[in-house]
């Protein structure tokens, strides 16, 4: 132990001001050596510590190891990693103080509960991610993805020829949805932010407000005020369950994400760029449309495919608008499917087929949620002409050589 | 604010003079148009959540009318027959216990998360891992899986060992009230669907707590550090004081989101109509997966109203819930600057 406590400890010298060289025996008081506690940085972290953590990590799981899975009679993963975690917080603020001191230690075991946490957070990540893909992988194939739900058969008899249900008219339904849902509430999302921001008024304090309540509206109270004013003849228009219906709902949750997204990288426009768009003599909407669109562009399209995942795989809304349909349909003013509605009518039923169908649509639309997601997180870091971003670099790279850190009128335009 | 010439412009000395320019203050046409576009969609998105409100309203009058206040109270589903007799109070309370659990387990993980990303992480990890962007890229993805996804899992994979975990739990901490149990199936429960849902709900209290914990003035922290503190107590002193008001925003924010929880609810939970606070046994109710599951057998149209009826308490009440956690941010927000 002693070893590791010369590596991790630095030894302030013993003065009571100033700080002596190095090397120098420390200038004792009158009354024997002044004792001032160690002095640490806040980021050390030496290899004496590394072998520490590992051996509090390793010696706290031999002991669980010991105590749960052989002297008691407990068992499960869960308990063990809840246990060890347990365990080895305690081992490892023991050692600390061993080694250290007290508040050291606090320290130390501050920053593992910190790394448990996250990796606690993660996990549930991982998890699904892989048991989606092991699940759902071999159901994948090009007869599922281009073969819809009908004529499939209750029960299929051995040795007959059966016909295996597919979930393309799950992927036709949510493409269409969601793309009408996205050309609805993405263009209105974004002249909503145009107006809080560009136009502004006696509004627009209330319009702010309500697109922050609108962004926490469950999925299914969105989807009922579609049902009660499109759908359902009672009091509203009647127009029957469609796909449609369902891009209604679907556009309503879109708006407020488009708009806050779209709201806070307009706000990180300069007010230079509009003043100096203005005092060139150009209309308003010119001002909007060319000078500070394109400076947040990159953001608008992040914050809306992003917006777009998100509501791409909401199941609450479509359950109460689009009523769900076993047939390839591409019309979507009538009953159709779309893929969260197939995972949550058929994993629950008593039928392999249907499960089978139930996680292949999942894994479709886990795919398609994260090429969306991968999508908004490349077009958001593109640098486009005429964005922040580019005009940034430009900046950077002028003054990388030596040149003046103004633009010319061809760059910006 | 436009430019424009005027015609018949003066000859100077050396020829025609540029004609002078005048200023026109009044709006043209096509800014008219675009300001007109921009306002109809603002004024647009505000009519849209008066909608809502206005027509659940509308719809729900007959069941309303039909309970009266036992809308409320009443502890049953019965939307057909000669005595129809529904209220919400169950489903009510339901939503309320998933959404505490949910909380309660996820507050903090997202706690422990948001400090470690803003504080903690590295911003490189071996000189080319992006340590911090990356775990705030986890998290958007996290934010990104559907519900339905969760759900699935949840009831798949995560329901038969938890269910385990209750049965441990009933038999050796039954001296905690809410850990009793009267019957012996633990799954479909109350800390099942709260579990998934507080899952659901980690990456909304992460990332929006991050943002703000990343905001921490660096030169308080710094003098902190100056006056020897450890990283601990930065974090104790000053990192959380000063986010505390996004930490609460974002809890209740998520809180809202667990209570409108629906498809991970609907699969997993199933319907008891009933108020029961063992949360460990099977059964229980939630207005959003009330709705789901009991959409389209009303039939009627008392069923529908009744079905809308409760979409307007959980519309109502989220709204609540999202407003008061506005209100508190913006009031830590107001502290904080002066």
């Amino acid at each position: 132990m002693t070893d590791v406590l010369d590596a991790v400890t630095f030894e302030g010298s013993a003065d009571t001001g100033s700080e002596g060289p190095p090397g120098l025996p420390p200038p004792s008081a009158p009354h024997g050596p002044l004792q001032l506690p160690r002095r640490y940085r806040p980021h050390d972290f030496s290899r004496g510590d590394a072998v520490l953590l590992v051996s509090a990590l390793a010696s706290s799981l031999a002991v669980v190891w010991l105590l749960f899975d052989q002297l008691t009679l407990l068992s499960g993963p869960f308990g063990f990693v809840v246990l060890w975690a347990v365990v080895f917080l305690a081992l490892y603020w023991v050692v600390n103080v061993q080694a250290h001191d007290r508040q050291m230690a606090t320290d130390r075991v501050t920053s593992a509960v910190m790394v448990l946490g996250a990796l606690v957070m993660l996990t549930p990540l991982a998890l699904i991610t892989v048991y989606m893909f092991a699940k759902g992988w071999h159901y994948l194939s090009w007869h599922a993805l281009t073969h819809d739900d009908a004529g499939v058969e209750e029960t299929c008899v051995k040795g007959f020829k059966c016909i295996q249900p597919g979930v393309a008219h799950a992927i036709v339904g949510t493409v269409e949805q969601s793309g009408l849902a996205a050309l609805i509430g993405v263009p209105a999302g974004i002249l909503t932010a145009v107006f809080i921001t560009e136009v502004g008024g006696r509004f627009t304090r209330a319009v702010r407000v309500v697109v922050t309540s609108m962004s926490g509206v469950p999925a299914i109270v969105c989807g009922i005020f579609v049902y009660a004013v499109w759908v359902s003849a009672q009091h509203g228009l009647g127009l029957g369950f469609s796909g449609f219906a369902g891009s209604l709902a679907l556009a309503i949750m879109l708006l407020p994400m488009v708009t806050r997204g779209t709201e806070e990288v307009l706000k990180v426009v300069h007010q230079d760029l509009r003043e100096a768009s203005a005092a060139l003599g150009a209309h308003e909407w010119r001002t909007v449309w060319s000078v500070v669109m394109p400076t947040a562009r990159s953001g608008v399209i992040s914050a809306s495919l992003l917006g777009i995942a998100r509501v791409v795989g909401e199941a609450a809304p479509l359950i109460v608008t689009i009523f769900g349909s076993n047939y390839l349909n591409a019309n979507p003013f009538t009953k159709q499917s779309a893929l969260p509605l197939v995972v949550y009518d058929q994993i629950k039923l008593p039928l392999k087929s249907a499960v089978a169908l139930g996680f292949t649509a999942a894994l479709v639309l886990y795919i398609l949620v994260f090429i969306l997601f991968i999508l908004a997180r490349v077009l958001g870091s593109v640098r486009f002409k005429g964005s922040i971003r580019h005009l940034r670099s430009i900046v950077a790279d002028r003054r990388g050589t030596g040149r003046s850190g103004q633009l010319t009128e061809g760059e910006i335009a | 604010v436009s430019l424009a010439t005027t015609s018949g412009a003066p000859v100077g000395r050396d020829g025609p003079l540029p004609a002078p320019l005048v200023l026109r203050t009044e709006r043209s046409t096509s800014d008219r148009i675009f300001r007109l576009a921009a306002s109809s969609a603002g004024i647009g998105t505000l009519a849209v959540l008066f909608l809502i409100g206005l027509f659940l309203l509308i719809y729900s009058i007959p069941a309303l009318h039909s309970q009266g206040l036992g809308f409320f109270t009443h502890q049953q589903w019965v939307t057909s027959g000669a005595h129809p007799t529904f209220g919400v109070a169950d489903a009510l309370y339901g939503t309320v216990v998933i959404a505490v659990v949910a909380l309660v387990l996820a507050l903090p993980v997202s706690f422990a998360s948001a400090i470690f990303i803003s504080q903690y992480a590295p911003t490189r990890v071996l000189r080319f891992i992006p340590l911090r962007r990356l775990l705030i890229t986890l998290v958007d993805l996290m934010a990104a899986v559907p519900s339905v996804i969760f759900g699935l899992w949840g009831f798949f994979v995560l329901q038969p060992r938890e269910s385990n975990l209750a049965q441990w739990m009933a038999a050796h901490l039954s001296f905690i009230p809410i850990f009793k149990v009267q019957s012996s199936v633990f799954t479909s429960s109350y800390l099942i669907v709260g579990t998934v849902v507080g899952i659901m709900i980690v990456p909304t209290i992460t990332s929006l707590s991050r943002e703000v914990f990343s905001l921490t003035p660096p030169g308080e922290m710094e003098g902190a550090f100056a006056l020897g503190a450890s990283r601990a107590s930065v974090v104790r002193r000053v990192v959380v004081p000063f986010g505390k008001g996004g930490l609460i925003g974002a809890t209740m924010l998520a809180f809202g989101r667990a209570l409108g929880e629906t498809v991970a609810v609907a699969i997993i939970l199933s319907l008891t109509f009933s108020i029961s606070p063992h949360i460990l046994q099977s059964g229980g109710s939630s207005i959003a997966a009330l709705i789901v599951s009991t959409f389209g057998s009303g039939g009627a149209k008392l069923g529908t109203s009744a079905l809308l009826a409760a979409g307007l308490v959980l519309f109502v009440f989220t709204l609540l819930v999202n407003m008061a956690a506005s209100w508190i941010v913006t009031r830590f927000n107001q502290r904080r600057a002066s």
